[in-house]
């Protein structure tokens, strides 16, 4: 769920097809910075109605992202 | 009663430093500045105090204002980066303005022009004052750390000033601080006692990137929405939202989070960077000046910063 959410915010933002966001992807090779992250990680918690804290975490990957907000939701 | 704004005056240093002069700096370059904060020039100071720009400002906006710096029954002014703790900008402004009258800092960082605000409506509602300088003036230059690419090319100097005359212009402002080091922080000197064991730390703009950028922009929406809402207004009512220029990704990101157009945003932080408390009344100078402004406007100037402090207000021009 969480990486689909993610897929899609991130093709409409790059102007992609879904099918070319992997979980292994990373975000400096689709030239999304620090601060694409976080705006990506703030639509999410609107969408999800959740406020999700980076902490210490280091989000490289899709999955980091994804692994991060599942483990909070939980 | 609280007040109507009667002047704007600004003052940046002349001496422009490019996005190539800082690739001579640091390891950096234009592209880079300008997609991460949007910046493409800043003014830096070569000899001028951050209390100097200050004054040079305020004569400005007394020139604008047409009142006279002897009517002035109060000085407010904020500095991060004013060359003394004591005497204070407000001080030194007064003394360079050659004026009597009281004046005070208020440390609120980039947020502190709306502290300002706050401060001299309620001197306007106790009708301890006639006419009020509030002024904003920062020499960044001094407190960045020159070998941290991350923060060196964001920040800029100047000074920005308005003179403040009774009214009713002030319409509402919330405030917000969560106390706190750990995203940004300005250390001081940390001194020489010889009792005192603590690690020191250099004493220049420590600033977490992601964390600054998530606050604020959460600030800038939570904010804005409360103000509109509780006094029944929407962006329609509002002309211009006139923000702190922190980076220029943070009010395209509260643009897209609050669904209003970047036009309603007035934006200047590629010509001056991020001059922290200074910011607001500079970009309400060019505003004023390019005729932007019209009697009865509404705006709404959101800030946020080092504390963490926030704060919004709605103004009518």
């Amino acid at each position: 769920m969480v990486f689909e959410k993610i897929a899609a915010l991130l093709a409409e933002k790059l102007e992609c097809e879904v099918s070319e966001i992997k979980p292994e992807t990373k975000f400096g090779d689709l030239g999304i910075d620090s601060l694409d992250v976080m705006e990506l990680l703030m639509s999410l918690e609107d969408e999800l109605g959740t406020e999700i804290e980076m902490g210490e975490n280091k989000v490289e990957t899709v999955a980091d992202l994804v692994a991060m907000i599942e483990s909070k939701q939980n | 009663m609280s007040f109507s704004i009667l002047g704007t005056g600004m003052y940046v240093p002349p001496r422009i430093v490019t996005n190539e002069d800082m690739s001579k700096i640091v390891d950096t370059n234009d592209e880079w500045i300008m997609q991460r904060v949007g910046v493409k020039e800043r003014h830096i100071s070569e000899h001028e105090t951050a209390a100097e720009m200050g004054c040079k400002a305020a004569l400005a906006a007394l020139e604008n204002s047409g009142v006279k710096k002897e009517e002035i029954d109060l000085i407010l002014a904020a500095s991060v980066s004013g060359e003394s703790i004591s005497p204070s900008v407000s001080c030194m402004i007064q003394n360079l303005l050659g004026v009597h009258c009281m004046t005070m800092d208020i440390n609120a960082a980039c947020s502190a022009f709306v502290f300002m605000l706050e401060t001299a409506a309620g001197f306007f509602a106790r009708g301890r004052a006639k006419k009020i300088l509030v002024i904003g003036a920062e020499r960044l230059s001094r407190i960045v750390d020159w070998e941290d690419r991350g923060t060196c090319v964001i920040f800029g100097d100047g000074a920005g000033a308005v003179v403040l005359g009774e009214g009713d212009n002030y319409l509402d402002s919330v405030f917000d601080v969560k106390g706190g080091d750990n995203v940004i922080d300005i250390p001081q000197f940390q001194g020489k006692s010889p009792f005192f064991h603590r690690e020191a730390k250099k004493p220049y703009i420590h600033m977490k990137g992601q964390e600054t950028f998530k606050f604020a922009v959460t600030a800038i929406c939570r904010d804005t929405k409360e103000l509109l809402e509780r006094n029944g207004l929407t962006f329609d009512d509002i002309s211009y939202i006139v923000p702190h220029q922190a980076n220029k990704r943070i009010i395209d990101f509260a643009s897209v989070m609050l669904k209003i157009p970047k036009e309603k945003f007035y934006v200047n932080i590629d010509r001056y960077g991020n001059t922290s408390s200074a910011s607001i009344p500079i970009a309400l100078d060019e505003m004023n000046h390019k005729g932007l402004l019209k009697r009865g406007d509404l705006l709404l100037l959101p800030a946020f910063g080092g504390g963490l402090a926030s704060a919004a207000c709605i103004v009518r021009w």
